[in-house]
């Protein structure tokens, strides 16, 4: 009996334990405490750089002496819309879509099968894979690609060697996607794009999948839906986030990305390369900076028109 | 043999049914007949089997061995989606990116049927389960009761001959899950389509079903009404499950009763008296002290010791006996009296309760 009586003499509380109780009864000023750091980064670093970069896209070059001149004007941005430049944002957004799309048809049965069927070691196991590219350098991943993909590596080889040597010839005859060779054409870098970003397509789509309850895809069955119609109205639509979530990514790192135009590709400018001439070598930062908005302006395009086709609905 | 126009026609037939995972026999040989109209339920623990084979019958699992018929057509190997049954889930399975008018029109959708006709359906089916004027919604906006009635409209748009309920009201707080056993009853009676509905709660067995299949560890251990359940529980496992029932066996069944085996009396039966009390000579009786009791508002249990070893739980309903009154039995020596027609023989399936 007597142990059920509280003690008379509770021990003396520590100071944390005292320290714990106040936090504990002051949520607010512990929520505060936690916020104020993501915050503080959020705003002045990461919004605060935006706004900076926004607002040099508005000052502009002196064509005499070279210097850049702190006044609003929208000089720049008519020199953003000359021809020459309209084809880098159009070729970095072909290639940025292109890139989006067959992302998510190679990514989808992929993170379908990982999340419906595959077992529990198969799954880690596919995980691992997909992730583990990712452990290692970018750079190295790139120019390993280029010896893969040079006129002497193992792709020119492999199709050699099962004689269809002439397949690729006429590949890389093709306007516009072919090249020298895969290492030095668009179909070389589109195909290093594809690679380098694909694990960014596929585990958004796994996790929206993963999601999905079993029922619901039992339940369509149930009202006479076969496999195809379930996939089409049920699963398709409750995954459709996670694409979007992985077109985000791959749309928006492909657009900003200057190595692998740098290293593969046959030299023509892409959003990402321009930046960094006209940052680094030329010193025009206001039109570097214009041509940074051109993608932030597209991904904001793009989200508009996502959230319209209902792609957020089922979140 | 009886002649087949007087039987009623068979709506599910399962003969010597198993469903094996790896060494695990969620349902081992079960055989066993559901008629057309009826409502059926399989009542029984979680990992009894009941659920099994509901998802045998909708077509989600294939029996491991057995063959089962579906108005006599066997549907081993054919999927749900070529089967004439519909069911509501436990979870109610209602899409989420859809409105609750295209969550119930969704077997019409498939199937190809016209828009105004569909929507007309879907009206009609809001209004049988008595939430007219919802189609817009989507679930989430949605209570649990009101997710569960368009689940309900979902499965039935589809006129199947078969619905089948995978614990439908166990969401449900228990206020709302007595006003919908009633209901659901009502609208099987309106429709007239078979219900087959997998439960764990007796009460709602008993109050819904015309007849129940009481599963224990992958097999049926008994068929009958409600009553027969009930009154005469064919096994321990039954008789422990379905209400409370005081199982005796062995020596201090024989003392009680001058025969051997095992025999259940429900706990309602037995009446309380003051220990001198001369009871009829045909009457069982013993004698004995309270050594628990518990106060449970409409009616009190009590625990007794047996004097020659054993225990007894007895239940009374507190026509005059207050919550102090009946606490205050705690220790009191007693006789428990009560008619020996109440004793019911039980098959000794080693199962126990």
């Amino acid at each position: 009996m007597t142990a059920l009586q509280p003690s008379p003499s509770a021990p003396p509380r520590s100071f944390l334990h005292r320290v714990g109780s106040y936090f504990y009864a002051h949520p607010n000023l512990t929520l505060a405490l936690m916020l104020l750091l993501p915050v503080v980064w959020l705003v002045v670093v990461y919004l605060g750089s935006i706004s900076a970069m926004m607002v040099q896209s508005f000052f502009y070059i002196d064509d005499f002496s070279g210097r850049i001149v702190r006044e609003f004007s929208l000089d720049t941005y008519q020199e953003l819309f000359t021809p020459s430049n309209i084809d880098i944002v159009l070729r970095t957004v072909g290639m940025a879509a292109a890139v989006t799309v067959v992302s998510a048809l190679i990514a989808f049965p992929l993170a379908y099968y990982m999340a419906r069927y595959a077992s529990y070691r198969v799954r880690g196991l596919l995980f691992l894979g997909v992730m583990l590219p990712l452990w290692s350098s970018y750079i190295v991943r790139v120019y390993a690609w280029k010896l893969i993909l040079a006129d002497e590596g193992i792709v020119t080889w492999f199709f050699n060697v099962l004689g269809a040597g002439g397949i690729l010839d006429a590949i890389l005859a093709i306007p516009a996607i072919g090249g020298r060779s895969l290492s030095f054409s668009f179909l070389g870098m589109f195909i290093v794009f594809v690679y380098i970003w694909l694990p960014f397509m596929i585990l958004p789509i796994n996790a929206a999948l993963e999601r999905v309850p079993k029922s619901l895809i039992e339940a369509s069955g149930d009202l006479g839906a076969k496999p195809r119609a379930t996939f089409m109205n049920v699963i398709l639509p409750l995954a459709f986030p996670g694409v979007i979530a992985g077109s985000i990514f791959t749309f928006s790192l492909t657009l900003g990305d200057y190595i692998i135009p740098q290293v593969i590709g046959n030299s023509s400018y892409f959003i990402g390369g321009v930046v960094y001439v006209h940052y680094g070598t030329s010193g025009n930062i206001p039109l570097a900076a214009a041509f940074t908005v051109v993608p932030i302006v597209i991904m904001i395009g793009y989200l508009l028109i996502a959230r319209r086709l209902g792609a957020f609905n089922a979140l | 043999m009886i002649a087949a126009s007087s039987a009623p026609s068979v709506a599910v037939r399962f003969s010597g049914v198993s469903r094996h995972f790896g060494a695990v026999k969620a349902l081992d040989n079960i055989s066993l007949d559901i008629y057309d109209g009826e409502f059926f339920s399989m009542l029984g623990p979680s990992g009894s089997g009941k659920t099994t084979c509901l998802r045998l019958i909708a077509g989600f699992e294939q029996p491991t061995a057995g063959s089962i018929l579906l108005n006599g057509r066997d549907v081993v190997g054919v999927p749900p989606y070529d089967r004439d049954v519909n069911t509501v889930f436990q979870d109610y399975a209602l899409f989420p990116h859809m409105t609750i008018g295209a969550n119930v029109g969704y077997g019409l959708m498939i199937k190809k049927v016209p828009k105004p006709q569909r929507e007309a359906r879907v009206a009609e089916m809001l209004e049988l389960v008595r939430l007219p004027g919802v189609a817009n919604r989507k679930p989430a906006q949605l209570s649990g009761g009101q997710r569960q009635r368009v689940a309900l409209a979902r499965a039935l748009i589809n006129q199947p001959r078969l619905l089948l309920l995978d614990e439908p009201l166990g969401a449900l707080d228990l206020k709302l899950r007595q006003e919908m056993q009633i209901e659901l009853k009502a609208i099987q009676q309106q429709v007239g389509i078979t219900f087959v509905y997998v439960t764990h709660d007796q009460e709602e067995a008993l109050t819904m079903s015309d007849r129940i299949a009481v599963f224990s560890q992958g097999k049926i251990e008994q068929i009958g009404t409600p009553a027969t359940i009930y009154e005469t529980p064919a096994t321990p496992f039954v008789a422990g499950f379905v209400g409370t029932s005081n199982v005796i066996s062995g020596e201090l069944a024989q003392r009680l009763t001058g025969q051997k085996g095992m025999f259940a009396v429900r706990p309602e039966k037995i009446k309380l008296c003051p220990p001198e009390t001369v009871a009829p000579e045909e009457s069982c009786q013993a004698l004995g002290v309270i050594r628990d009791v518990v106060y449970l508002g409409m009616h009190t249990r009590y625990l007794i010791d047996l004097d020659r070893n054993g225990d007894l739980v007895v239940i009374e309903q507190n026509l005059d006996a207050t919550s102090m009154s009946v606490l205050d039995a705690k220790g009191r020596r007693v006789k428990v009296v009560w008619a020996r027609e109440h004793n019911h023989a039980l098959i000794d399936t080693g199962g126990g309760a």
